[in-house]
């Protein structure tokens, strides 16, 4: 190649990368200012309601339309509360699964089970809402929550959490649902970072004796642990924003109740239910606050799960 | 002269062990004796069994589907692929170092109690105690005594290696297996793993696999070379290096193969 040539490709070369390197850049930041830009215009929206109501919007459970009175307890709580359930039971499920699919499953069980947790990942969470509200939840009041009543009902301490009309639907419902929903996503981010473990490492912790669950438990989790936090942390944030399946299951009543088997509201399902009907510019500010606080409470768990991490790794003895 | 004869004190004994990944006959009835207290070398090119061969000592290729082994491995007499053993029980007895580092996510103290905890129950004193033993059999006491809170996984290549042997050897096994202990370290941390074979065979009954011809030479005092899944010959070190019955083994030994 004649010598201008190879000039003239170097020259394309050099604005070629230029050019891919600003590219990137530009979307890296369009990320920033996206988020900035939903932000602001979250808090403009509820500025009316800030201030209106101040910080006793977040304390009073009032929510009156007629009045135009607004307070944002019951939803906060409905969506800590319907989130948690979710959790603690999909947690333990998705680690079993995860284990069983990594460790003990035989090979041909493997790819079916696998594709089957994705599957479930995909379907639609209308279906998931319509599923909860026809076919779970009368047999959840039929059978499950009178069992409940009369067993856990009568303890001490957490019997008042479980005692109540056995309706069906409700805040236990709701979470419910909600765990069968993250499941898969918890799964399969677990599966997916235990494959990764060295075999050797897991064979050391065989080799000195321990069980399967001691492998597990003392050896690839705390090696994987970031991304099983990852993974719940995608759970918790599908379940804190989900909004069809909730609204289908939760009873959409604006009261607070200590029975799990009441009826309650969450943030996202009274956003779906009542911009619609929203009039007056408090009512419309109050819900745009709910919505600013949502992702409030989405930040605050993010940041502690990152904590969280940086903890256990002090723990552990990276940071002395 | 068979050497079963040779040796006096044997500790592990191999009959006609086949093994098997799928269809693939990787193991073809080898008869084999490991003496106690010993250092026992497998030698062999690349794929040549050595390493699945070790690996049946602690049944550690049950993790997996589809492979099995045949025949008997006496451990004292007793008969380590016996179904009826506790496999669990069985590996604690028989320890295992791997071809690259493996501590595990925690400190350098719980790396080695990990183990322990699993079958002993001792006051947090007898563990101290137990931990420094460990650490200073291995020789690694001096270099992490004053931080035995910080992290394994920090520690530098060689002395990982070391730990994971601290840690194997922390549980009291009665048996060793090195899986190529040194390929993923560097020429001193090598020496320094050598020595210590060379000290823990007082302790330990031995067996190494490796692909280096030297090392063999130097730790061990029997030899078995293998090649595709057969033990061609077994013998005492300076022996099978210097005098081998076998063609094959001289071939391999003197570089002209493999």
């Amino acid at each position: 190649m004649p010598t201008f040539l190879q000039e003239a490709r170097l020259k394309r070369q050099v604005v070629q990368d230029m050019l891919f390197r600003n590219l990137t850049r530009l979307a890296a930041f369009a990320v920033l200012a996206l988020l900035a830009a939903i932000i602001a215009s979250l808090v403009v929206g509820s500025m009316p309601a800030i201030h209106a109501f101040g910080f006793g919007f977040l304390t009073s459970s009032v929510w009156d339309p007629v009045k135009d009175e607004y307070g944002a307890l019951v939803p906060i709580v409905g969506t800590l509360v319907t989130s948690g359930i979710a959790l603690l039971i999909a947690i333990p499920v998705s680690f079993g699964i995860a284990i069983f699919l990594t460790e003990l499953s035989p090979n041909w069980l493997r790819r079916p089970l696998g594709i089957a947790v994705e599957l479930l990942a995909g379907i639609p969470s209308i279906i998931y809402g319509m599923w909860g509200l026809f076919v779970f939840a009368p047999l959840f009041g039929d059978y499950v929550e009178p069992w409940i009543n009369n067993h856990i009902g009568k303890m001490p301490l957490i019997g008042p959490f479980f005692s109540g009309p056995p309706m069906g639907i409700g805040m236990l419902t709701a979470g419910i649902i909600l765990a069968i929903m993250v499941i898969p996503f918890i799964a399969s981010v677990m599966r997916d970072v235990f494959d990764v473990v060295p075999a050797m490492l897991k064979e050391s912790a065989y080799g000195l004796g321990s069980t399967t669950w001691e492998v597990m438990w003392n050896v690839v989790l705390p090696y994987t642990r970031i991304g099983v936090v990852g993974g719940i942390m995608l759970g918790l944030g599908r379940a804190l924003g989900e909004t069809m399946a909730v609204t289908f299951v939760i009873g959409n009543a604006n009261q607070l109740n200590k029975s799990l088997f009441m009826p309650g509201n969450s943030i996202a399902s009274a956003l779906a239910n009542e911009f619609n009907e929203a009039v007056g510019t408090l009512y419309t500010s109050s819900l745009i606050e709910l919505g600013l606080i949502l992702f409030f409470i989405t930040f605050v768990v993010l940041s502690l799960a990152r904590l969280l991490l940086l903890k256990m790794a002090q723990r552990e003895g990276h940071g002395a | 002269m068979t050497a079963e004869q040779i040796i006096s004190a044997p500790k592990v004994i191999v009959r006609d062990l086949n093994f098997y990944y799928g269809a693939d006959r990787a193991l073809k009835d080898i008869n084999l004796v490991i003496p106690e207290k010993m250092v026992t070398a497998f030698i062999g090119p690349s794929g040549c069994g050595k390493s699945t061969l070790l690996r049946t000592f602690n049944r550690m290729y049950e993790l997996y589907p589809k492979q099995r082994a045949t025949g008997e491995i006496l451990l004292d007499g007793e008969n380590l692929l016996d179904k009826k053993q506790d496999l669990n029980t069985l590996r604690a007895k028989i320890g295992m170092v791997f071809q690259k580092p493996t501590p595990f996510p925690m400190s350098i103290y719980d790396n080695i109690t990990f183990g322990v905890k699993l079958y002993e129950k001792l006051s947090s004193h007898e563990m101290d105690d137990r931990v420094e033993w460990a650490l200073k059999k291995a020789a690694l006491w001096n270099e992490v005594k004053d931080k035995l809170n910080q992290s394994g996984t920090g520690l530098s290549g060689g002395q990982q290696q070391r730990l994971c042997i601290a840690r194997a050897i922390a549980v009291k096994p009665q048996v060793l297996l090195l899986d190529e202990p040194t390929s993923a370290l560097d020429p001193i941390s090598t020496a320094h793993i050598e020595k210590l074979i060379d000290e823990l065979k007082k302790d330990f009954t031995i067996v190494i696999v490796t692909h280096n011809m030297q090392q063999a030479a130097r730790v061990s005092d029997f030899t078995a070379y293998m090649y595709l899944g057969d033990l061609i010959e077994f013998g005492d070190t300076s022996t099978v290096f210097t005098n081998p019955k076998r063609k094959e083994t001289e071939d391999y030994i003197t570089g002209r193969f493999g």
